[in-house]
């Protein structure tokens, strides 16, 4: 076990984090050099007043229309995003991690808090979930993809909260409560997980063209 | 649920995939995909969340009581998902299913554009579908026709040259009746304005050339129209898929001002023809603007209103309802100004609809929809449904709808669900009201 959890801890994540990193810095590039390319009609509009109207119109929620119209995909979404960034970044136990390995310390959260938020991760898969199951409009168009990016969102949240309240193996569930996590990180470039990539861009010339060339709001 | 259980027969699309292969289709799709397209679909498909949360957007699925397959995801789904999916590698039949969907079920109107968080344009989604259709030779007979019309004759309707001119003058002829020194000034050099106006208005509205005279007669503007094809601002083309003829008939109308030398051209009451001008056909030719100045009457008549150039003999009865066109509303942002128009033209309130301005549901005729003709009537006017239900709740008898293709399909709505309302072009409003020599 003890060897499993070095595995994990040691060249796993370090492979973890390379995929991320160098997956993600590779797919923008291609993507940039592409939109260079191909969709010079669209970059000519694109402006930095107007992106980041938009951008922070639609994170306001219940300010876009579509927002206000699912109510509790807004709730849901906020939430889960939300703490879906923020609990593992202050995590007591990850920052240990990081003082352990590196040296680096910052500030924690309570750890009720952090417990709360988890939580909330879990409980907005489960409501992605039961749309993909009984909303009609979801469950026709879910596929494959869509459940494998839930699963594997969901799983280093849930093995975290049967970690800490030592339910199951602890050892067993600390382990694949990393390897999860290391799955997540390295899935993000290429599943649609690459939304965290490449939705700032979208909604960004959504803005360009909205504000700028058709003069009205995008939300 | 889906195309296949309400597919319709239609001559063009028949024989269209009649003439198809699968290798045929394959390298055609590879084309479009690897030529043409870049990364704006690319990412559009791989991001796109299937949460469906752009479904509540669209009046095709509000009118179809939910069915998913009229969200706009569940358009993409059926469409372009699968063409990236089996890279090309589709049967004719699912062509034809393909071309219904992006031709007459969805109006490019991108009122989904307001409810996807991750910034999707469903209807470039859709547009590039018809592209690809466009060049497969898969388009509905109607719409193919007109855009036939403007690659023979730079027109939409089959108006011959002399007929052109002879309708100018025949409503010039008219209106010196009730409007003595009247003249509809063809060819004039450096006129302030370039008038241009969209074929069916010769072809069978003249009345609103005759309109249009008689207002700028009353301004006093300095105006001409053009007497050689160009006068002609619409564009089918860039509805069936045909943008190498977008981009000639963009062409063709600049041309035809800039060799009048003209100031600004403006535009009639049209929607689709100004989406062609500052959005679509520009990009295709690859101005980032126009090069001759443009605008929609809405602007233009706001701004004869501002200058104290419309005088009104008595206001339209009101209350009215106002009807936001997508291409000059979500497309161009003029609500408030058709607003005060509006007020200044109308005695009573302005009962608005439940979605409006840039929120605005469809009339469901725009896009090139009601372009396709009677095979497709039927189903157009089932997607109205949910636009019907917001005119029904305002209450009111008269619609301004400040665009050709939004009062023909308003028209049909009107009557199909008994909604004893009339519609109003802001020309038929200004033209009642205004000031005639007795
Ligand atoms: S562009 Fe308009 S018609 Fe087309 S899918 Fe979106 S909301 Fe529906
Ligand atoms: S709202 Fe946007 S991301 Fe969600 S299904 Fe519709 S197009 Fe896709």
């Amino acid at each position: 076990m003890h060897e499993i959890y070095n595995l994990v801890t040691g060249p796993l994540a370090w492979l973890a984090w390379g995929i991320f990193i160098v997956g993600s810095i590779y797919r923008l590039a291609i993507m940039y050099i592409l939109a260079k390319k191909k969709d010079a009609p669209s970059l000519a509009y694109m402006s930095w007043g107007f992106s980041l109207r938009s951008i922070i119109n639609w994170l306001i929620p219940f300010n876009a229309l579509g927002w206000r119209r699912n109510p509790l995909m807004t709730v849901a979404t906020f939430a889960f995003h939300i703490c879906l960034v923020v609990a593992p970044i202050f995590l007591l136990a990850h920052v240990a991690l990081w003082d352990q390995f590196f040296g680096i310390t910052y500030p924690v959260l309570d750890e009720k808090v952090t417990d709360i938020m988890t939580m909330i991760v879990v409980a907005a898969c489960l409501i992605f979930a039961a749309r993909r199951i009984f909303q009609k409009e979801v469950r026709y168009v879910s596929g494959f993809q869509d459940w494998l990016i839930l699963v594997i969102a969901v799983l280093p949240f849930a093995t975290g909260l049967l970690a800490y309240y030592q339910l199951g193996n602890y050892q067993v569930m600390i382990v694949l409560h990393i390897l999860s996590g290391e799955i997540m990180l390295a899935a993000i470039p290429f599943t649609r997980l690459s939304h965290m990539l490449f939705s700032v861009f979208t909604r960004s010339y959504m803005g360009s063209e909205f504000g700028g060339v058709r003069r009205v709001k995008d939300w | 649920m889906g195309i296949k259980d309400r597919l319709i027969e239609d001559v063009g699309l028949r024989e269209g995939v009649k003439r198809l292969t699968e290798d045929k289709i394959e390298q055609v799709v590879q084309t479009v995909l690897k030529g043409e397209t870049g990364a704006r679909l690319a990412a559009y498909s791989e991001i796109c969340m299937r949460c469906g949360l752009c479904s509540e957007a669209c009046h095709f699925y509000l009118s179809h009581d939910g069915d998913p397959s009229y969200s706009p995801v569940g358009k993409v789904q059926q469409t372009m998902a699968v063409l990236l999916k089996k890279k090309g590698r589709v049967s004719p039949d699912f062509i034809y299913g393909m071309a219904q969907i992006a031709y007459t079920e969805c109006n490019l109107c991108r009122r989904c554009v307001h409810f996807c968080p991750v910034g999707i344009d469903t209807g470039y989604i859709m547009s590039t579908v018809r592209r690809i259709c466009h060049k497969l030779g898969v388009t509905p007979q109607y719409i193919q026709d007109t855009a036939h019309s403007h690659s023979a004759t730079f027109n939409q309707m089959w108006v011959k040259e002399d007929e052109w001119t002879d309708s100018l003058q025949w409503q010039e002829d008219e209106a010196r009746e009730e409007f003595p020194g009247l003249r509809i000034p063809l060819d004039k050099e450096g006129a302030d304005i370039y008038y241009s106006v969209i074929a069916p208005e010769p072809k069978f509205r003249t009345q609103l050339i005759y309109q249009a005279a008689a207002i700028m007669n009353a301004a006093g503007a300095d105006w001409t129209m053009p007497s050689e094809p160009g006068w002609d601002n619409s564009d089918m083309c860039m509805f069936t898929g045909d943008f190498e003829m977008m981009g000639r008939l963009k062409r063709k109308h600049f041309e035809s001002a800039q060799k009048l030398k003209v100031k600004r051209i403006v535009m009639g009451e049209c929607g689709h023809a100004f989406r062609s001008v500052y959005d679509m056909g520009n990009r295709w030719v690859a101005w980032k603007m126009y090069p001759v100045p443009v605008i929609h009457s809405i602007e233009f008549f706001w701004e004869l209103m501002k200058q104290g150039k419309i005088k009104l003999a008595k206001k339209y009865p009101g209350p009215v309802t106002v009807h936001d066109p997508c291409n000059v509303v979500r497309g161009r942002g003029h609500h408030e100004k058709l607003r005060e128009l509006v007020r200044f033209l109308v005695d009573g309130p302005i009962i608005e609809t439940a979605s409006n301005r840039e929120h605005n549901i469809c009339c469901t005729a725009g896009g090139g929809v009601i372009n396709c003709g009677p095979p497709f009537k039927n189903v157009r006017l089932d997607g109205s449904k949910a636009k019907a239900e917001e005119l029904r709740a305002t209450g009111v008898k008269t619609i301004v709808a400040p665009c050709h293709n939004c009062h023909g399909g308003l028209e049909d709505t009107v009557h199909r669900y008994k909604l004893d309302m009339h519609i109003k072009f802001l020309g038929d409003i200004i033209y009642e009201c205004m000031e005639k020599p007795s």
